[in-house]
């Protein structure tokens, strides 16, 4: 009789296996590499060749690309590969902070509503309120109440992204209570703070992170449509948004100067989605079918 | 006489079926109607009946996971069915519980060490290195390896888990243990040695344990005295030889007639109830058996039968059974 040994695993083998962990979140590896790509532009504006986005130059205006302005110029002779460049640290800084910002708050305001009746009856009418309003609409109210300026941007935006991070939190919040681990907490004497921080917050944390890079991307998009009709950033801050506005007028002659921030618009919140689906089937297969 | 541990007088629980945006109460389901019994110290009560008929909700009711709608509940001669939640806190270390899921019972997040020692610092007993070591303490008590603290729940297997979960019962040094069918979903093989271990740890502590279970095998071997409960009542208590060799109530009778035996050529006759459990919503009148009882006359549809010690310890809520004058 012969006697089969198990082999150990050899270093292709472990190397086979690492490689079918890309293969399988393939979504994850290629919206992480482009988003990381979006995020080192942002970083290194300074160091890529760019010059300063705001100089003006009337006697180089609308010129075509070349080797000295890499996507031509605009039609006040500012370079436009610097813009494009700059407007990456605007579009990306206000997507990250809103996600972050909207996702705290949401968090907050699911926990209290999930746990109390008279809060979760009161809040929850004023978020209904919130999510009737189109969310582009609900900036564009709350930008007109107050001058343009990067804070009040991702204020206007995180509000109206809040409610449905609030409704996602509570609905986890609701289904977490009833499970028997709360139940046995409950029993065992914990109170219901330490209840919420140790046996709820930590359950809440996967289904947050993949709904932020949502929120990141749907930000991301929002700030743009609010610089195009010019109620966004002030236009001395490059953003895709407003470098869009300022080629709209001259777009049937030069049309590169639409495309080209579109494009990396485009890219950008394509990178975004793309993690977060495959964070989705990642953290939890079950969360595809809550979101 | 000793004082009874827990003491449970006329315990109700209905659940009211909302409607509408007014909450108009549409229905009300009565899942415990009227539940009286005691345990003394050290004595395992097995709590028995069919899915639905209200146990666990009388498990529960006594834990405050749920507010009873109407009744008494005394611990340790103190009322407690009226008690807030934080004010009932501190007698929440006279009084455990073990689910019946090992699996959701258990925090996924929390190691397995946390999750012992959680009611150790809830109740300021132990902390640090003291909190370590009684956890140590508390994980041999249960048959684990105090090296598997740092591990997750879901390295555990089933049996495992449920060793944790008596281990945190265990942390605060109760006196009762609701276990609300604890060992109901292990395998049989498992079922045995937590059982026997709930067994040796009552003999150790003195521990008392109101035993919720379908099972008759496993409460005949642990409990000391049994209640039946049917449809959201107790048809009889008595001890368990009385239960087990003479039954009185014909629900009694049916369920342990339908119990398997390990003999199989031992011969006996079994009572086949016909129909389903009545919904509790709208319970039947009179007597709540009436309607599978093979024993049932025309006095038992109309009028309740009460519950009636006919027997020094053994009480019986049927007609039959009910001195002549009803």
């Amino acid at each position: 009789m012969t006697l089969t040994l198990v082999a150990p695993a050899t270093s292709a083998q472990v190397a086979g296996k690492r490689r079918s962990w890309w293969r399988r979140h393939l979504s994850i590896v290629i919206g992480g590499l482009l988003l990381a790509l979006m995020v080192a532009i942002a970083l290194a504006a300074p160091f890529l060749g760019t010059v300063d986005p705001a100089s003006l130059s009337p006697i180089r205006r609308l010129r075509m690309p070349s080797e000295q302005y890499w996507f031509g110029t605009d039609a006040l002779g500012r370079d436009v590969y610097s813009r494009v460049v700059y407007g990456a640290r605007a579009s990306l800084f206000v997507g990250f902070a809103v996600a972050f910002v909207a996702v705290l708050a949401g968090l907050l305001f699911g926990l209290l509503a999930g746990f109390n009746r008279w809060i979760d009856a009161v809040l929850m009418r004023v978020m209904d309120g919130l999510m009737s309003i189109p969310s582009v609409l609900l900036a564009i109210a709350l930008m007109a109440l107050t001058r343009a300026s990067l804070e009040n941007v991702i204020a206007a935006i995180a509000i109206a992204e809040i409610p449905r991070v609030t409704r996602l939190v509570r609905s986890i919040v609701l289904g977490l209570r009833e499970q028997p681990f709360v139940e046995a907490a409950i029993a065992v004497g914990t109170s219901t703070p330490l209840i919420l921080w140790r046996h709820i917050l930590p359950n809440t944390f996967a289904p947050l992170i993949v709904q932020a890079t949502y929120i990141a991307a749907s930000a991301i998009i929002t700030e743009a449509i609010l610089s195009f009709i010019g109620a966004g950033l002030p236009p001395s801050i490059p953003t895709w948004g407003n470098i869009i506005a300022e080629g709209r007028a001259i777009f049937q002659v030069r049309p590169h100067l639409i495309l080209i921030p579109a494009g990396f618009l485009s890219v950008t919140v394509l990178a975004i989605n793309l993690l977060g689906d495959g964070m989705r089937d990642a953290l939890d297969p079950r969360l595809a079918r809550q979101l | 006489m000793t004082e009874p541990l827990l003491e449970v007088v006329g315990l109700k629980k209905h659940y009211e079926i909302r409607k509408g945006i007014l909450g108009r109460v549409s229905a009300k389901v009565y899942a415990v109607d009227g539940v009286s019994f005691h345990v003394d110290p050290g004595e395992t009560l097995g709590l028995v009946g069919e899915s639905g008929c209200g146990k666990s909700t009388v498990g529960k009711s006594i834990l405050k996971l749920v507010e009873p709608t109407a009744g008494t509940i005394r611990l340790g001669g103190t009322a407690i069915e009226k008690l807030s939640r934080s004010a009932m806190r501190p007698h929440r270390r006279n009084m455990q519980v073990v689910f019946q899921d090992p699996y959701s019972s258990l925090s996924p997040r929390l190691t397995a060490g946390d999750i012992v020692a959680e009611p150790l610092t809830n109740f300021s007993l132990a902390t640090g290195k003291a909190a370590r070591e009684r956890t140590a303490w508390l994980f041999e008590k249960v048959g684990l390896r105090a090296d598997q603290m740092a591990r997750y729940p879901h390295e555990f297997s089933g049996g495992q888990r449920q060793r944790l979960g008596i281990a945190r019962a265990l942390a605060v040094q109760p006196k009762l243990i609701v276990a609300d069918e604890p060992v109901s979903a292990l395998d049989v093989s498992v079922q045995a040695q937590v059982v026997n271990l709930l067994m040796d740890l009552q003999a150790e502590f003195g521990l008392s344990y109101l035993f919720v279970a379908h099972d008759l095998a496993v409460v005949e071997h642990i409990s000391h005295r049994v209640a039946v409960m049917y449809l959201g009542k107790i048809v009889e208590i008595a001890d368990r030889r009385t239960i087990f060799t003479r039954p009185l109530h014909p629900y009694t009778q049916a369920l342990l007639s339908a119990a398997p035996t390990p003999n199989p050529r031992a011969r006996k006759t079994r009572i086949v109830l016909s129909g389903d459990v009545p919904s509790p919503i709208n319970p039947p009148s009179g007597c709540r058996f009436h309607t599978r009882c093979p024993v049932a006359e025309a006095r038992c549809r109309t009028h309740e039968p009460p519950i009636l010690e006919i027997a020094p310890g053994h009480q019986v809520a049927c007609h039959l059974h009910t001195p002549a004058a009803g």
